[in-house]
């Protein structure tokens, strides 16, 4: 809001009036053009007839409560894999951060005191495990959250291993989610004041309790709006779980289109919900957002760079699917 | 191992319509979506509502829906998108112009859906510009437009860049989803056909198509980490 006024004067009488004309007649456009491009066309093929609308929105059509018995279930599906996949994927992905965070550091130490070639043996089997874990994450987060969910539906079955078709879905999910969630975290512990791990070290604390102890708690605090953006991303992907026919909302949309016949309506329908959801999510990562703003300058510490990375990380990661 | 081999006409075959479709998809979702962008910070109350409404929708909508709206939603509309057969292009891009509309429709919806995120990257671009900039231009007398064309643009792209560059690698994943929309010979399609229909071994398939995205994501990421770092330091 302050960018907007910044942009342009604060209007003055004639400005006044050219806005509130410039206003009107955008609406006019606006409304003219839908009515001409959207409103016709539909009309024309009878998409706004209630024999296509009734089942959705006609508490006495016949078929209106089996509907929405069936929406109901396939959202109530949606948000169990979705509940799955995001607590399983921020179990993984933790561990997967502290792994990092630790064979990091363990790659850099020298292992003096050793035998040499034991201290060589040492360095460069934690070498090979740092640049492993760094291969599988950029590998896991290079590749597509559909194409990963097919390979595990696909791929568990060839080996013997099949399951309930959920699981691929959270399987499939947690696989790409707890890489990205674990990047996050990395990202939030390594922008920490180094005096933070510093301090730890000179309290005694080995590497392992710094980082549980001190560096995650306050990695989870300062990321947590990327977080909750993160959890929008897992519940809008659990809708690819219609490729392995798994009954999600999409999936018993399709369904009931296949007996009813009325694409556009459900299809508007299930999309206004995932809206509503969605934004309600969004909403809370900024308000969530607000408040740590707000705690920190209260707290008078301004740590302009970790803000910064915030900021970013919440815009790589809203951005998926 | 030998699905490699023997089939690479149509590994590459389907990388190359995945670049395409992500060429095609890239270039009208950064048009539409700097259009929105101006439309969310214009000073007319209509427009930025229209503007800030496109935001919300696209983003809180899976693409899957939005895909399923430009396959049923198009057709009603009395239109099979038929203006994408833009001559020229579709000699080079030679799925624009056949008749199974499929690859139009999805090319529609990414855009669509691409066009709110690349929108969201350019203002937090502009956000970033300082904002003395601003009001020293507006104390020069310029205009909105003059404003922005001037001034606050050519600094914001700057720092649109990194954000913008995970958009358009997020676009590239999200194009996995065509293949599941009727467009045939897609990576992901050809994933599904070779697995399934012509009964290859599953581990050599999915390391060719793995290897097919990577190609095209991980340089991209490397790119923009190493652009990120050079800007850290240089501011």
């Amino acid at each position: 809001m302050s960018q907007q006024t910044v942009l342009y004067d604060v209007p003055g009488p004639r400005q006044r009036r050219i806005t509130l004309v410039s206003s009107v007649v955008a609406t006019a456009l606006l409304l003219v053009g839908a009515y001409f491009l959207v409103y016709r066309p539909l009309d024309e093929k009878g998409q706004f007839s209630m024999e296509l609308w009734g089942p959705l929105v006609d508490p006495g059509n016949e078929n209106f409560p089996l509907v929405w018995e069936r929406i109901g279930l396939g959202f109530k599906n949606t948000l169990i894999a979705a509940a799955l996949a995001i607590v399983s994927s921020l179990i993984v992905g933790t561990l997967l951060a502290m792994l990092r965070i630790q064979l990091k550091s363990l790659a850099r130490r020298r292992f003096t005191g050793l035998a040499t070639p034991v201290s060589y043996l040492l360095r460069g089997l934690s070498m090979l495990l740092s640049g492993v874990t760094r291969v599988c994450v950029e590998v896991f987060r290079g590749l597509p959250v559909v194409i990963t969910i097919f390979f595990v539906a696909r791929g568990f079955p060839e080996f013997g291993v099949t399951f309930d078709t959920l699981w691929y879905l959270v399987i499939g999910l947690t696989i790409y989610n707890s890489v990205v969630i674990a990047e996050i975290l990395r990202s939030g512990m390594e922008g920490l004041p180094g005096g933070q791990a510093e301090a730890a070290a000179a309290i005694g604390l080995a590497p392992w309790q710094t980082t549980r102890m001190i560096l995650l708690p306050q990695a989870f605090r300062i990321m947590l709006p990327a977080l909750i953006s993160q959890l929008v991303v897992v519940l809008k992907d659990t809708s690819l779980g219609f490729i392995i026919s798994y009954e999600e909302a999409l999936n018993i949309g399709k369904q009931i289109i296949g007996s009813l016949g009325n694409p556009i309506q459900v299809y508007i329908v299930i999309g206004v919900i995932f809206i509503v959801v969605n934004y309600s999510l969004s909403k809370l990562a900024q308000y969530v957002q607000h408040r740590l703003a707000r705690g920190r300058k209260s707290a008078g510490g301004t740590r302009t760079g970790a803000a910064g990375t915030e900021l970013e990380t919440e815009a790589v990661a809203g951005t998926t699917t | 191992m030998s699905v490699l081999i023997d089939k690479f006409d149509v590994f590459a075959g389907g990388f190359w319509l995945t670049l395409q479709i992500c060429v095609l998809a890239a270039i009208g979702a950064l048009i539409l979506g700097a259009v929105v962008a101006v439309l969310r910070i214009s000073p007319v109350p209509p427009l930025r509502a229209l503007g800030t409404g496109y935001v919300n929708v696209f983003r809180n909508m899976p693409l899957t829906v939005v895909m399923f709206f430009a396959a049923f939603g198009l057709p009603a509309l009395g239109s099979n998108a038929d203006f994408l057969r833009i001559p020229g292009l579709d000699a080079i891009f030679t799925r624009l112009g056949t008749d199974l509309p499929y690859f139009r429709f999805a090319l529609v919806a990414l855009v669509l859906y691409t066009a709110a995120f690349v929108c969201e990257a350019l203002r937090s671009g502009v956000n970033a510009v300082p904002a003395g900039q601003a009001e020293a231009a507006r104390s020069l007398g310029l205009t909105f437009g003059q404003n922005l064309r001037y001034v606050v643009l050519p600094q914001s792209w700057k720092a649109s860049v990194v954000p913008l560059g995970s958009v358009i690698i997020a676009m590239i994943k999200n194009s996995a989803l065509i293949g599941f929309f009727g467009v045939v010979g897609d990576l992901s399609a050809t994933a599904d056909q070779l697995t399934s229909a012509e009964g290859y071994a599953f581990v050599p398939v999915a390391i060719g198509i793995s290897i097919g995205y990577l190609i095209m994501t991980v340089p991209l990421g490397a790119l923009l980490d190493r652009i990120e770092k050079r800007q850290a330091v240089a501011r």
